[in-house]
C-alpha cells in the first residue's frame, strides 16, 4: 500500500511540475475568458456606435414623438421642409447613418417603408427601427379606433407558462433552457476528461515500457501497483487541473466588467431587444429559479461518481493498451474499440438532452461505457431512483471487470518486446489460467 | 552457507520450453555466472527469481525460505539487460525514488544515494537528467540503484556492455567489494573473458535446460583435452613416438596432445631422453569459451519453435 502511494506521489508530481502543465493550466482559463471577452467587445462596440437616423415623415406617423430616448444606440432626427428625393442626396454628408422614408400610408395597410442607407444597417438597428415604426402605427390605429392605450396595456395579454415537476420531494419549477445547458456542461466535462487524461495514462504507460524501466520497477512492485499507481496518480493530476480552472475563471470572470465599463449598463438593454426591463429581470429570477430547480448536491454527488468510475474504468483499459504498444502507431491502431463508446457516449448524449426519457437515452445511461457521459446529461432532468441506482451498479460492476481485465494484460504486455499487440493477443492474455 | 536454492523450476510458454527444470545452488559471498546462448532462457530464469515471473513448477528458496515475491524483493537487486530509467526524471530524485519503492525510509535512501554518488564520482549529476546522460553514465547509474538497498542477492544481466574499460573496472571493482562483504552475485552474460575473470562458480544453459555446472576451475579440468605447450631449444628433426601427437608449433615450442594411458612426466621424460633442452612446459586448459563454443555448438544457433503436447 505504501509503495502504491510512492507511485501516486510520482506520477502527480512529475506531471505537476511540467512546464507543460503549468502552461495548459494557466493558458485554457485565459483563452476561454479572453474568448468570452471577445465576444462581448464585439457585442459592446455594436451598441457603443451612435446612430442617428433621419426620418421624412410624410405619413405623421411620429407626430407624438418617438419612443427612444436619447440614451438609446439609436436616435432619430425628425426632418422637415425637405422631400425624399432631394434629402437621400445629403443625409450622409449632414451625419446621418440612414434615412428613414415614410411615404402617406394606408395605416391599414403600410407598406413601401424604406430605409436608405450607403452601407447595410446591422440587423440589431434594422430590428430596432422596426420596432419603432411599428410602436408608431399600432399608436395610430388604436386612436383610429379610438381605444385608450393604457386601457389596450391593461388588455394586452403575454404570458408565459410554467414547467413544474412533480417529484417526491415537493414540486420544483423547471426551465428547460438551464437543465439543458447544465446537462451538456457536466456531460461534455466527463467526456472530455476520459478522453484528455485516458490517453495520458496510455502515453504514460508506453513510455514506462519504451523507456524499459518497467522492468526495474516490476522487481519491486506488483504489475497492478504500478498501474493503479499511474492511474490514480494521472487522475489527481486531472482533478488538481480542473479545480485551478474553475477558481482562475471564476477569478478572470470579474475582470470582464472592469475591461469594459461601459458594459455593466448595456448588458440589459442590449438582450432582448425592444423588451421592457422588467421582462429582463424576469429572466434573472428565471434563471436562478431554474438552477434551482436542478438537485445541485445530486448533480454534484453524481459528477463525482461517474467521473470517478468512468475516469478508473476508462484509463485502465488506457492503460491495457498502452502496455502492448511500442510506439504511438501501434497504440492508434488498438485504441479505436476503447474510444467508440466514449464517442458513442457523446452522440447519445446530445440526444438524451433533447429527449431525457426516450429509449436511448435510458439505454445510454445504463450501459456502463457510456453511461458516465450520458447520465450526467439525464440528471438535471430528473431520473428515477431506481435506474440511478441500476446504472450506477452497473458502473461499478463493469469497472471491476475491466480493472481485472487490464491488469492481466498489462502484467504480461508490459514485458513483452518485439511482439505486435492484438487484441486477440491481450484478451489470450487476460483470459489464460495462471 | 547457501544463499539461493532453485529446485526443478520450469516455465513453459506456449510456444516453447523456456526453463525446463532447472536447479542449482549459489553459495554466499559467491560470483555467480549464468552463461548460455541467445535465447536459452536466461531472462526468464531470472525473472521468476527476482519474483516478475511465477514458476510453472519447481520451488526457489531464498536464505532457506521459499521465496515471497512481496516480502524478498528488498532482499534482491535486479539490473535487467534492457537498462531503463525515467528519462525526464531527475537523476537524485530517481535514485531516491526506485531505493524507496524497494522500501526505503527516506531519509535513508538520501543518505545512500548521496554516498555512492560520491563514490562514483557522480555527486555533480543530482539535477541533470537521464536523457542528458551518456549511455555509460546511466549504466552507472543504473547500477547503483541495483545494489543501493544493500540487497543480499545482486542480480546484474551483462553489467559491462556499453561500459568502457575505466568504468568496467570500477563496476568490477565494486562487485569485488561487495562478494566479500557477503553479498551473493549471479551475473548472466555471455561475455566469456568477464566470467573466467569473475566468476567462481558457473552453470551453462542451453535450451531451457542446465546442461553444465560447476567451478571454473573444475569445468576446464573436466573439458581439458591433455594438451601442453613444450619449450624447446631447438627443435628436433623427428619426432614420433607413441606417447603423444603433436599438433602444433608455438612459441618456439611445440604443441602436443598427450595420449591416453601416459602421463606429463612421460613427455618429459621423452624430451629429455633425446637430449634437447626444455625450456617451459605447461598444460593448455580449454577457455571457457571454447567449452562454451563446444557445447552449444551443433544446435541450431537461434532457437526454433517447440510444438509441446500439454
Amino acid at each position: 500500500m505504501n509503495k502504491i502511494l510512492l507511485i501516486i506521489q510520482r506520477e502527480y508530481l512529475t506531471r505537476v511540475r511540467k512546464r507543460s502543465f503549468l502552461l495548459t493550466t494557466i493558458l485554457v482559463p485565459l483563452v476561454i475568458i479572453g474568448f468570452y471577452a471577445a465576444i462581448i467587445a464585439v457585442a459592446v462596440s455594436d451598441t457603443s456606435d451612435q446612430e442617428t437616423i433621419a426620418v421624412i415623415d410624410e405619413a405623421n406617423l411620429f407626430d407624438g414623438g418617438f419612443e427612444s430616448d436619447n440614451k438609446e444606440s439609436v436616435t432619430y432626427d425628425l426632418i422637415k421642409n425637405e422631400t425624399a428625393p432631394s434629402f437621400k442626396k445629403k443625409y450622409h454628408d449632414k451625419g446621418y447613418s440612414a434615412l428613414l422614408y415614410i411615404p402617406p400610408i394606408n395605416i391599414n395597410e403600410p407598406k413601401n417603408i424604406q430605409l436608405h442607407s450607403k452601407s447595410a444597417v446591422s440587423l440589431n438597428v434594422k430590428n430596432k427601427i422596426e420596432d419603432e415604426v411599428d410602436k408608431a402605427i399600432e399608436r395610430k390605429r388604436l386612436s383610429n379606433e379610438n381605444i385608450d392605450p393604457q386601457k389596450y396595456e391593461s388588455i394586452n395579454s403575454n404570458v408565459t407558462i410554467e414547467n413544474t415537476l412533480d417529484s417526491s420531494d415537493g414540486e420544483k419549477k423547471s426551465v428547460e433552457g438551464v437543465a439543458y445547458a447544465v446537462a451538456f456542461a457536466a456531460g461534455i466535462l466527463i467526456y472530455m476528461i476520459l478522453l484528455i487524461y485516458g490517453s495520458m495514462v496510455m502515453r504514460g504507460v508506453m513510455e514506462e515500457k519504451t523507456n524499459r524501466i518497467s522492468e526495474v520497477v516490476i522487481s519491486s512492485v506488483k504489475p497492478f501497483q504500478l498501474m493503479m499507481g499511474k492511474i490514480i496518480g494521472i487522475g489527481a493530476v486531472g482533478i488538481t487541473q480542473f479545480i485551478i480552472w474553475i477558481i482562475l475563471i471564476g477569478l478572470l470572470q470579474f475582470t470582464i466588467p472592469l475591461l469594459f465599463p461601459t458594459l455593466a449598463g448595456q448588458i440589459p438593454q442590449t438582450g432582448p431587444t425592444g423588451v421592457p426591463m422588467s421582462t429582463d429581470s424576469n429572466m434573472i429570477v428565471k434563471i436562478t429559479e431554474g438552477l434551482q430547480s436542478i438537485p445541485v448536491g445530486l448533480l454534484l454527488f453524481c459528477f463525482l461518481f461517474y467521473f470517478l468510475g468512468g475516469y478508473l474504468m476508462y484509463a485502465s483499459l488506457f492503460a491495457a493498451i498502452g502496455s502492448v504498444s511500442e510506439d504511438q502507431q501501434e497504440a492508434q491502431q488498438l485504441v479505436f474499440p476503447v474510444m467508440m463508446p466514449i464517442i458513442l457516449g457523446f452522440v447519445m448524449l446530445t440526444k438524451a438532452i433533447q429527449d431525457p426519457n426516450s429509449g436511448l437515452a435510458l439505454f445510454g445511461s445504463l450501459f456502463p461505457l457510456t453511461s458516465p457521459i450520458v447520465m450526467l446529461g439525464r440528471i438535471p432532468f430528473g431520473v428515477p431512483w431506481s435506474e440511478l441506482l441500476l446504472s450506477m451498479a452497473l458502473l461499478i460492476l463493469f469497472f471491476l471487470f475491466c480493472t481485472w481485465l487490464a491488469g492481466r494484460i498489462y502484467r504480461t504486455g508490459i514485458l513483452m518486446y518485439g511482439k505486435k499487440g492484438s487484441w486477440k493477443e491481450m484478451m489470450k492474455w487476460a483470459f489464460k489460467r495462471s | 552457507m547457501k544463499i539461493l536454492e532453485v529446485n526443478h523450476l520450469k516455465k513453459y510458454y506456449a510456444t516453447q520450453k523456456a526453463v525446463d527444470d532447472i536447479s542449482f545452488t549459489v553459495e554466499q559471498g559467491s560470483i555467480f555466472g549464468l552463461l548460455g546462448p541467445n535465447g536459452a532462457g536466461k531472462t526468464t530464469l531470472l525473472r521468476m527469481i527476482t519474483g516478475i515471473f511465477f514458476p510453472d513448477d519447481g520451488e526457489i528458496l531464498l536464505n532457506g525460505k521459499r521465496f515471497d515475491p512481496v516480502d524478498d524483493v528488498t532482499r534482491i537487486g535486479y539490473m535487467p539487460e534492457e537498462r531503463g530509467l525515467y528519462k525526464k526524471m531527475k537523476i537524485g530524485e530517481q535514485a531516491i525514488y526506485l531505493a524507496r519503492l524497494k522500501g526505503l525510509r527516506k531519509e535513508d535512501a538520501t543518505r545512500k544515494v548521496k554516498e555512492w554518488f560520491i563514490k562514483f564520482g557522480m555527486e555533480s549529476w543530482w539535477n541533470k537528467k537521464v536523457e542528458d546522460l551518456s549511455k555509460g553514465m546511466s549504466q552507472k547509474l543504473q547500477f547503483v540503484t541495483t545494489v543501493l538497498h544493500e540487497p543480499k542477492l545482486i542480480i546484474l544481466d551483462e553489467p559491462f556492455s556499453g561500459l568502457d574499460p575505466v568504468n568496467a573496472n570500477l563496476i568490477k571493482d565494486e562487485i569485488y567489494h561487495l562478494a566479500k562483504k557477503g553479498c551473493s552475485i549471479i551475473f548472466s552474460t555471455h561475455r566469456m573473458e568477464q566470467v573466467e575473470e569473475i566468476c567462481d562458480h558457473i552453470i551453462l544453459m542451453n535450451k531451457g535446460q542446465k546442461i553444465l555446472d560447476g567451478g571454473v576451475a573444475e569445468v576446464k579440468q573436466q573439458f581439458k583435452e591433455n594438451l601442453f605447450h613444450v619449450g624447446l631449444e631447438e627443435t628436433p628433426q623427428h619426432i614420433s613416438s607413441a606417447l603423444f601427437e603433436v599438433i602444433g608449433q608455438q612459441n618456439g615450442g611445440l604443441l602436443v596432445k598427450i595420449n591416453e594411458g601416459y602421463k606429463p612426466n612421460d613427455v618429459l621424460r621423452f624430451f629429455i631422453e633425446q637430449d634437447v633442452n626444455v625450456t617451459a612446459f605447461n598444460e593448455i586448459l580449454p577457455s571457457l569459451n571454447d567449452i562454451f563454443i563446444r557445447l552449444v555448438e551443433g544446435t541450431s544457433v537461434s532457437r526454433q519453435f517447440q510444438t509441446l503436447n500439454s
